[in-house]
């Protein structure tokens, strides 16, 4: 790879990274507002509003930096980074056409989830350096909380893994064949509520919360700084919708697949996403340990017998 | 319940091999998005466990009783009007029936069943707050929406009829500032008709969900025993299984004949006591309290037309004595003691109010419970700082 290439594939991801979790946002802005009878953003940029994003951008960067007195100042200024890098290295391992990927390693699906394992450290850091109880609690409940999805996770992408034969993402596109939407069902049933639990989407927010907690780790955080974390939000989304399509929607997979597989890609992640929006519409929030219950006595054993069954099949068919 | 230095100590960790640790103590509020308004409980967490929890009031305190001593009783509606701002109308009728009570003075019908409409009104107004409101607090942000959406249909037609929103100073003594506006009866029974079949929107989003039901069913149970102790009132005892509701008990305006067997009104109770049993008391209140309403707004409308108010003399004069007057507000007892020496204003007007009792009975409920479930007892002790604090 030369360096002209690398810097082209590294703009691109970067690029891809500013804007979908813009478009997720703009979609969380308008399903929910006509989900509940109202019309969200109807005057930035003119037409329903589709500028409201960057407008909130530009307000979040003319605020002002605060750093609370008590916080520990460098831990504090990093957090926000820590938060967001993560899901910038899982986007670049993600492809999303034939071939079009921003980095194609061999074992990209272990890389993605060993990058997305570091986001919560941003969210420890933040909460501990805020030098705010409610900061505390809310990392603490993120700590927590990372325990009850990420085995879940882990087992759910192994029988992807499994099945197709290879860890690569791009590879298992390619192995993916229909009749695996039934085959790893409750594989990704288990995925998505794991990938739920990661992102902190309703209903697992705990770790935010702002109903009891204030904004757990981001309650001291403003402007730009507080800006990074809603945005590692939003990118927990893409990256998530974008996964849940590679390993379980077959990817670019589709009538015209060799031309319009990047656009079905975006549009399975797309729809991926509005689910996840939608969730968020219509349902409170649990608790922590309801979490840890739901995680132990159903999603590991579910994502147990999935593996299992992968296992069988793969053996009885090759 | 005082939070002694023994809980405040630190103590050293006596399984867990030399790892010390200790009790913290969280303020939430009087600043926090969950305890609407300036209510501040004082707890210790042990992890995320309640220790103990100690509501400070008195943020709002803005002398109420005092002020009623030195204004006349006009004046007096404006500030009984705010205590409770969610119930604005339903704390002027408890002022003027208190007062007309005092004088003897009898309220046109035509007055009386406009009363008796707007306050059923108001009590849904506050309810749908409330239950936007407490589902706001367990994570779920649509039902206040949809909430607002009725809210804001109802709040039209109240604010066609006195010109208010939120305080409609519409009461006077002796009657109502003016009459209805020409076809407010139909518009006002339109829009009742409207809301009831959209409740359902509300009832599929909260019933019968199973995290709310997880957040919300066994959660904070509230045993008889306590609401006698503490004076808890309204909803919250009604899900307890406390079959108390002035309406009905010691009917006032025209409840008497609205609660009679066969009628639109029904006290709703639940035995269970905990969160769930709040939400459905409240949600079927609301229905029915929507079916009262529609009966006022029938009968209002047959009705012939007629005074609305009595002619009063340029200073009102309270002869000397004293009585205690209670309403069903929508959060509970709502009390006036009037005491007057014969002056244009009482010697003393003394306030129950429904949520005093509602938050001091927290002290009880909240330790040994999680912090998230504290947040699910504080949405479902239905109460407003400014009625606590006065």
């Amino acid at each position: 790879m030369s360096v002209l290439e690398a810097v082209i594939r590294s703009v691109a991801v970067v690029a891809a990274f500013l804007v979908l979790p813009l478009l997720v946002g703009q979609t969380e802005h308008k399903f929910m507002a006509h989900m509940q009878g109202r019309l969200g953003p109807m005057y930035a940029g003119g037409w329903h509003g589709w500028a409201q994003l960057i407008a909130d951008a530009a307000k979040f960067v003319q605020k002002e930096d605060v750093i609370p007195a008590a916080a520990d100042r460098g831990v504090f200024r990093i957090a926000p980074a820590v938060a967001l890098i993560p899901y910038m290295a899982g986007l670049a391992f993600i492809p999303i056409g034939d071939g079009i990927v921003g980095a194609d390693v061999p074992a990209s699906a272990f890389a993605v989830l060993a990058a997305l394992g570091v986001g919560i450290l941003g969210h420890l850091m933040g909460g501990w350096a805020s030098a705010n109880k409610y900061s505390m609690i809310g990392a603490m409940r993120g700590a927590a909380q990372l325990v009850a999805y990420e085995l879940p996770m882990v087992l759910a992408v192994a029988s992807v893994a499994l099945a197709a034969g290879t860890l690569s993402l791009s590879g298992i596109v390619e192995q993916w064949q229909p009749w695996w939407l039934l085959w790893q069902l409750p594989g990704a049933i288990v995925f998505f509520i794991a990938a739920l639990a990661e992102i902190n989407r309703t209903p697992f927010d705990m770790p935010i919360a702002d109903s009891e907690i204030v904004f757990g780790a981001f309650t001291e955080y403003t402007g730009l700084r507080f800006a990074f974390f809603l945005l590692a939000e939003y990118a927990g989304i893409v990256v998530m919708a974008l996964l849940f399509t590679v390993l379980y929607l077959g990817g670019w997979a589709g009538p015209l697949a060799a031309s319009l597989g990047v656009v079905w890609t975006l549009l399975k992640a797309w729809i991926i996403a509005a689910i996840i929006v939608w969730m968020r519409v219509s349902w409170p929030r649990l608790r922590e340990d309801q979490l840890h219950r739901l995680a132990w006595v159903w999603l590991i054993p579910i994502a147990l017998f999935q593996l299992a069954l992968t296992a069988v099949v793969v053996v009885m068919t090759r | 319940m005082t939070v002694t230095a023994s809980q405040r100590e630190l103590t050293v960790g006596v399984g867990a091999a030399g790892l010390a640790t200790a009790d913290m103590t969280l303020n939430i509020g009087p600043q926090h998005p969950a305890t609407h308004g300036v209510l501040r409980l004082r707890i210790v967490l042990d992890g995320e466990r309640i220790v103990s929890a100690e509501p400070v009031i008195g943020y709002m305190h803005r002398g109420a009783e005092k002020l009623f001593e030195v204004r006349d009783y006009r004046q007096i509606l404006v500030l009984a009007n705010r205590h409770d701002w969610l119930s604005a109308f339903a704390n002027e009728v408890g002022v003027v029936l208190a007062v007309e009570a005092m004088l003897g003075m009898e309220v046109p019908e035509r007055a009386t069943w406009t009363r008796t409409l707007v306050t059923e009104l108001q009590r849904v107004l506050s309810h749908l707050m409330f239950l936007g409101s407490y589902a706001l607090e367990l994570g779920a942000i649509t039902p206040m929406f949809f909430a607002f959406r009725e809210r804001e249909d109802i709040q039209t037609v109240l604010e066609e009829l006195s010109g208010g929103r939120l305080h409609y100073m519409f009461n006077r003594v002796g009657g109502l500032r003016a009459d209805l506006p020409a076809g407010w009866t139909g518009r006002c029974e339109r829009v009742i008709e409207t809301i009831k079949p959209r409740m359902k929107d509300i009832d599929d989003l909260m019933l019968g969900n199973p995290i709310l039901l997880a957040r919300t069913r066994g959660v904070g149970v509230l045993s008889q025993d306590l609401i006698k102790a503490y004076g808890v009132s309204g909803p919250i005892a009604r899900a307890s299984g406390v079959d108390v509701d002035l309406r009905r008990d010691a009917p006032y305006l025209s409840y008497g004949e609205l609660f009679v067997p066969g009628g639109p009104g029904k006290v709703v109770t639940r035995q269970e006591g905990d969160g769930m049993a709040r939400l459905e008391v409240l949600l079927e209140q609301t229905k029915v309290s929507l079916d009262v309403a529609h009966a006022c707004v029938q009968r209002l409308a047959a009705l012939p037309r007629g005074p609305v108010n009595q002619r009063l003399p340029k200073v009102l004069k309270v002869p000397e004595g004293e009585s205690y007057f209670a309403t069903e507000n929508p959060l509970g007892f709502n009390g006036y003691y009037l005491a007057s020496l014969g002056d244009k204003t009482p010697w003393r007007l003394k306030l129950r109010s429904a949520s005093f009792g509602n938050v001091q009975v927290l002290s009880e409920m909240l330790p040994g419970q999680l912090l998230s479930d504290m947040v699910s007892i504080l949405g479902s002790m239905f109460f407003v700082v400014g009625d606590v604090d006065k």
